[in-house]
């Protein structure tokens, strides 16, 4: 996947006002299947994974034991006992090395399933028309997945994204991908890269894991105790009821540059006496706003929406202000 | 639009991908074509100060796309006259222009001597 194809503000533009596809077949993919499936899952996932009915999909992190987050993920429920996670490329490896090491007790087979799917998301308010006219079914909706064919291939399409916008991922078979890649852009959908898929993830405040969530976070500070359902005792879940009790130092809060400047990765945030408060983890110049944006691990103390700070650019000190996820709301902009 | 591959004859070119258009002791200083296409879209340049000294071969401003940022050098030392505001404003007149409309500073020169280290348009071209 390049960073760019014509270049970045436009693909990002056309994602937001029409449709994009981006192939993002190095994302990985884990098979759980067998009578045991679903139990080793609910013990290694955050979220409640009984609540996937088939058809299904759901947003978890994978955790250590004392909380720190190894990945976020998307689950799929293919059937009963049949379940597939997609993995980040950069953590594949990890990923399925920690989940056969937990399979010991589980009555299920956990295979890798990275070279069995190509996967094209494709986003933004036309992508369900293009798709649907490629398809031999009704495409799912959001957070739901089907067996159809697209393109004349069968695949399997899921009602997920990063850009927040609507839209499918479709994973298919890699000897399909070009010919399903060809269908999607003669029917009218942009070639986007790597550099939009950053900057439409971060306008809508989703976590890109190595910037965002690190094995050196929680997911309470993080901001995704939402999708950490402790009861279920999976691993990792003491610690983050603790930090869910007793509060985080630090929250990862999304914020903007107003006025000036483009933050980036690294660069720390400062309070008005001038003292180091944080630091930004993800950060660029927004195409649909036009000014600078980003997310930043911030004393938890201020990270309050309104809140006013400075972002130190290379030593240049931006006026900043912490704001509500989303930073843009596609559903207030169609 | 972005601007179509092109090196004017008449400026003089620094290995940084930047180029001076001598008028006298005066020289406006912007980015190369080559400079502004590696970019992509420029969408931040903050302007130096006027008044402000700049060194030869040392950086005097930012210009940033939305993947990088990028240093700008100064081909030649002096003192800052004038100021290109408007491109900080709408900084894509960089990549719609990077030799008219998306100049970035006007320097009185302070040594006419560092001229003679700048290449010429065919020596630059040849380099990239």
């Amino acid at each position: 996947m390049p960073v760019q194809y014509e270049g970045v503000g436009q693909e990002h533009l056309a994602v937001r006002s029409g449709c994009g596809v981006f192939d993002v077949s190095h994302m990985g993919e884990v098979e759980t299947s067998g009578p045991g499936a679903a139990e080793l899952l609910q013990r290694l996932l955050s979220n409640d994974v009984s609540k996937i009915d088939e058809g299904g999909a759901q947003y978890s992190v994978l955790c250590r034991d004392d909380g720190g987050v190894l990945d976020d993920l998307f689950t799929y429920r293919l059937s009963d006992e049949r379940f597939l996670t997609v993995t980040n490329a950069s953590n594949h490896e990890r990923d399925l090395e920690w989940f056969r090491d937990h399979a010991g007790d589980f009555d299920c087979k956990v295979e890798d399933k990275l070279a069995d799917w190509a996967m094209l998301a494709v986003q933004g308010p036309e992508a369900r028309g293009i798709v649907e006219g490629l398809a031999s079914g009704e495409l799912p909706k959001r957070f739901r997945t089907a067996a159809i064919e697209v393109a004349g291939s069968g695949c399997l399409v899921c009602g997920t994204g990063y850009t927040g916008e609507d839209g499918v991922e479709v994973l298919c078979p890699p000897d399909h991908a070009q010919a399903l890649w060809d269908a999607l852009t003669d029917a009218g959908a942009t070639p986007a890269g790597l550099g939009a898929r950053d900057t439409l993830r971060m306008e809508v405040c989703f976590h890109l894991y190595g910037n965002d969530l690190s094995e050196d976070r929680n997911p309470i500070e993080a901001g995704l105790g939402w999708c950490c359902k402790e009861d279920t005792g999976f691993i990792g879940s003491e610690p983050i009821a603790n930090a869910r009790a007793s509060g985080t130092h630090e929250k990862l809060a999304p914020f903007v540059l107003p006025e000036r400047g483009i933050p980036r990765q690294g660069n720390p945030i400062v309070d008005v006496d001038g003292e180091t408060v944080g630091a930004v983890t993800s950060g660029t110049h927004s195409p649909s706003l036009g000014f600078g944006i980003g997310m930043a691990y911030v004393r938890s103390d201020l990270t309050e929406p309104g809140t006013a700070l400075e972002v130190d650019v290379r030593g240049k000190h931006r006026a900043a202000r912490i704001e509500s996820r989303p930073l843009y709301d596609p559903a207030k902009n169609d | 639009m972005a601007a179509e591959e092109s090196y004017p004859e008449e400026l003089k070119y620094h290995a940084e991908h930047d180029w001076a258009r001598i008028d006298g002791d005066t020289a406006t200083f912007g980015i190369t074509w080559y400079a502004q296409n590696s970019l992509g879209e420029v969408v931040f340049f903050e302007p130096p100060d006027v008044g402000a000294t700049v060194s030869k071969d040392e950086v005097y401003a930012e210009v940033e796309s939305v993947k990088a940022v990028s240093d700008v050098y100064a081909p030649l030392s002096g003192e800052v006259v004038e100021v290109n505001d408007a491109a900080g404003e709408s900084p894509e007149v960089l990549n719609e222009d990077p030799y008219g409309d998306g100049w970035l500073a006007k320097v009185k020169i302070s040594d006419p001597s560092e001229v003679d280290d700048l290449m010429d348009a065919a020596t630059y071209k040849d380099s990239l």
